[in-house]
């Protein structure tokens, strides 16, 4: 057991990927000698060379169109992106190819390429610094997307994303990287498609991933101290969603809160809550509520407070949901 | 504005050139070749066939039996020269045009039906072949190619890999990235670029100032310009590319200087953007017609061997054809199969509601 930061936990995840298995590579800008912007990747180089720790020209659609081909001769790549908003000249690649080209060789063909991409705000970043674009690749099939919330999970979860021989999008909320917990390597890791309780309750189901698993505890805190029972679900993984586990609990609790960063409007909740009303109809008490960011592009950093769901405007939705 | 890579029939002073459309054997200082009759033989066997590969699918495509179809014509000198030119640990990465190429991978030509017919995405194993999958969307797979050989670079194996791109693809973001990674990482790659002279409606004119090959100089690598209707330049040039780029010396590019005969495919029409003595200057450059009158004039085959390839084709025509109408349409519920390596939990429920849906019609399909 040891404790470590979140971004500490996905270096040592990827440490222990590339020690197990020399087809591993890692490749991005910056990754190599500085270690990446967030320091992920360091010292990764300097221990296992530069032909598998490549540090790449700053072009985000070549980094992915490249990886696609070392993954066609049998390598592992593990791409980073270095903020959530350069993925975007990379999204033709994600989408049309990696995503497409196992099915369009009939299985013939497996791409093995994890996609990393630091994600969310509350950084106090410049423009295109602090997005959420999950729901662009959760849209997309053929492709897996997780995000992880802590250290453990963030270690176990980087070794799941390079063992599938799925394309893996892998989400790291880069406002939690400098947060530590302890980190059990040995323990053995939930499944890669599933999520988990990570507070029981009876009255509320609120879900949550990434970033906002650590305020929505917060917010569950602070409700028990106002005698409601808040369980908190870390979905972990967007695609394909537990919905098992969020059944379970919206029937169990009878309401239902999806909060997310990204803008409410189609984003990742409106497809939980058009699931949840579907399967779970005669169980809710309440309408399935959402709280996450604007239909606005991501505000200037001084307002960001006020886009991103705070603890209040998680306990909002749960007061409006017991408000039917 | 002048401009050298011009439509018309006179060849810029760069290209090289091994045989003349009149089908005179011509010797170039850098890039020459020793051909047996052979050898001669089976290039324009090669040629032949594929043409009538193209000739059957444009018919096929006509009668309602594939919905789209990208011909080749006009283009075979420079897939068949350049693919005669790999050998069999070489990859290859083509567009959605390069039934030539494919041939020379041993593809079967009813496997590159499948995608226009619409019963798949691609019919062939791209690892027994070492012929990737089409790629449809523009310039893409240039970056896939340098990628994999990076990948031969890392296994110290003695391969290349080859990409196919046209001209318009020239203008997009991934081919000039791609040219970045491959000369940065110097990649063990040929780019290939068959300047057929138009993206769709659009002339050569709307993609580049400059003649294409003089693009790699911007990015560190050799270009050159080849005959690309020459099916001896053809090969001698990317043989040499591929040699190069084994022996670690880096990527080339080769642009083919060729002409597309027919429609960008089936759905547009040529004669609405270009006029017909462009047409008639390239039809003198023929791949084929130099290659019989080379064979003829040197004595190096008789009227029979080119009534026996004449009769193969038809043979390859009727074959192909008959295939092309057996093949069956995919189940329903195939869709739903190899989108994942690995279980996925949505895709199975959407199956499984799918099939039941299915069940309700008589026989189980709608």
């Amino acid at each position: 057991m040891s404790t470590l930061t979140l971004a500490k936990a996905i270096n040592e995840g990827l440490r222990a990927a590339m020690e197990e298995d020399p087809k591993v590579l890692i490749m991005g800008e910056d990754v190599g000698k500085l270690g990446g912007v967030f320091r992920v990747t360091d010292g990764l180089q300097k221990d296992f060379g530069e032909s598998r720790v490549i540090d790449t020209p700053l072009a985000e659609s070549g980094i992915i169109g490249t990886a696609i081909g070392l993954a066609l001769r049998g390598y592992r790549p593990v791409c980073e992106i270095q903020f959530d908003g350069f993925v975007f000249p990379a999204a033709d690649q994600i989408i049309t190819q990696l995503a497409k080209m196992p099915l369009r060789s009939l299985g013939k063909l497996k791409l093995p390429v994890v996609v990393r991409i630091p994600c969310g705000g509350g950084i106090g970043a410049v423009e295109h610094h602090s997005e959420s674009p999950e729901a662009y690749f959760t849209h997309t099939g053929g492709l897996r997307v997780v995000a992880c919330s802590n250290p453990a999970d963030a270690y176990h979860m980087i070794r799941q994303a390079i063992r599938s021989d799925d394309p893996v999008i892998f989400f790291e909320p880069k406002r939690r990287y400098w947060e530590k917990a302890e980190v059990d390597k040995n323990a053995t890791p939930l499944p890669f498609d599933r999520g988990q309780i990570v507070r029981p309750g009876t009255d509320v189901t609120v879900l949550a991933y990434g970033p906002m698993v650590k305020t929505c505890l917060e917010a569950a805190a602070a409700a028990a101290e106002e005698g409601r029972s808040v369980e908190v679900v870390d979905l972990r993984t967007l695609s394909p969603l537990d919905t098992d586990l969020i059944y379970e609990s919206v029937r169990r609790t009878g309401r239902c809160v999806v909060a997310h960063e990204a803008p409410v409007y189609s984003g990742l909740g409106a497809e939980i809550a058009a699931r949840v009303t579907e399967a779970c109809f005669y169980s809710l008490e309440a309408p399935v509520l959402r709280v996450g960011g604007f239909s606005t592009p991501y505000p200037p950093s001084r307002l960001e407070d006020h886009y991103l769901p705070d603890l209040d405007r998680v306990l909002d939705a749960v007061d409006r949901a017991f408000a039917f | 504005m002048t401009f050298d890579a011009s439509h018309g029939a006179e060849a810029p002073p760069e290209l090289v050139q091994l045989l003349t459309p009149e089908g005179e054997r011509v010797h170039h200082p850098v890039y020459d070749i020793d051909l047996t009759a052979e050898e001669v033989r089976a290039l324009y066997r090669d040629l032949v066939l594929v043409r009538r590969v193209d000739m059957e699918a444009v018919a096929l495509q006509r009668q309602g039996e594939l919905g789209i179809w990208a011909s080749l014509l006009g283009q075979e000198a420079a897939q068949i020269g350049s693919g005669r030119a790999l050998t069999d640990a070489d990859m290859a990465f083509p567009t959605y045009r390069e039934h030539g190429v494919a041939w020379c991978r041993g593809v079967d030509p009813v496997n590159l039906l499948g995608l226009f017919r619409g019963v798949n995405h691609g019919g062939w194993d791209p690892a027994e072949h070492n012929f990737h999958l089409y790629t449809i969307v523009i310039g893409s797979q240039t970056l896939h190619a340098v990628g994999y050989a990076m990948g031969i670079q890392r296994d110290g194996a003695e391969a290349a890999s080859i990409v196919y791109f046209g001209d318009g693809a020239t203008s997009q973001g991934d081919v000039n990235e791609a040219f970045i990674w491959a000369s940065v990482f110097n990649a063990p790659i040929v780019f290939f670029c068959q300047n057929n002279q138009w993206a769709i409606s659009e002339p050569l004119e709307k993609q580049s100032r400059i003649p294409l090959y003089r693009r790699a100089s911007g990015f560190g690598f050799p270009g050159v310009r080849v005959d690309g209707n020459d099916v001896f330049a053809c090969l001698a040039v990317t043989r040499q590319a591929l040699k190069n780029a084994r022996e670690g010396q880096g990527p080339t590019l080769v642009e083919a200087f060729t002409y597309r005969m027919g429609a960008h495919t089936t759905s547009d029409d040529p004669t609405r953007y270009r006029v017909a003595g462009e047409l008639e200057a390239w039809k003198l450059k023929d791949p084929i017609e130099r290659v019989k009158a080379y064979l003829f004039k040197n004595q190096l085959a008789d009227q029979d061997f080119f009534d026996k390839v004449d009769a193969e084709a038809t043979d390859l025509g009727r074959d192909v054809r008959k295939r092309c109408l057996e093949m069956p349409d995919p189940h329903p519920l195939e869709m739903f199969d190899h989108v994942y390596a690995e279980p996925h939990s949505l895709l199975t429920e959407e199956r499984e509601q799918y099939a039941a849906y299915l069940a309700t019609f008589e026989g189980g399909v709608r």
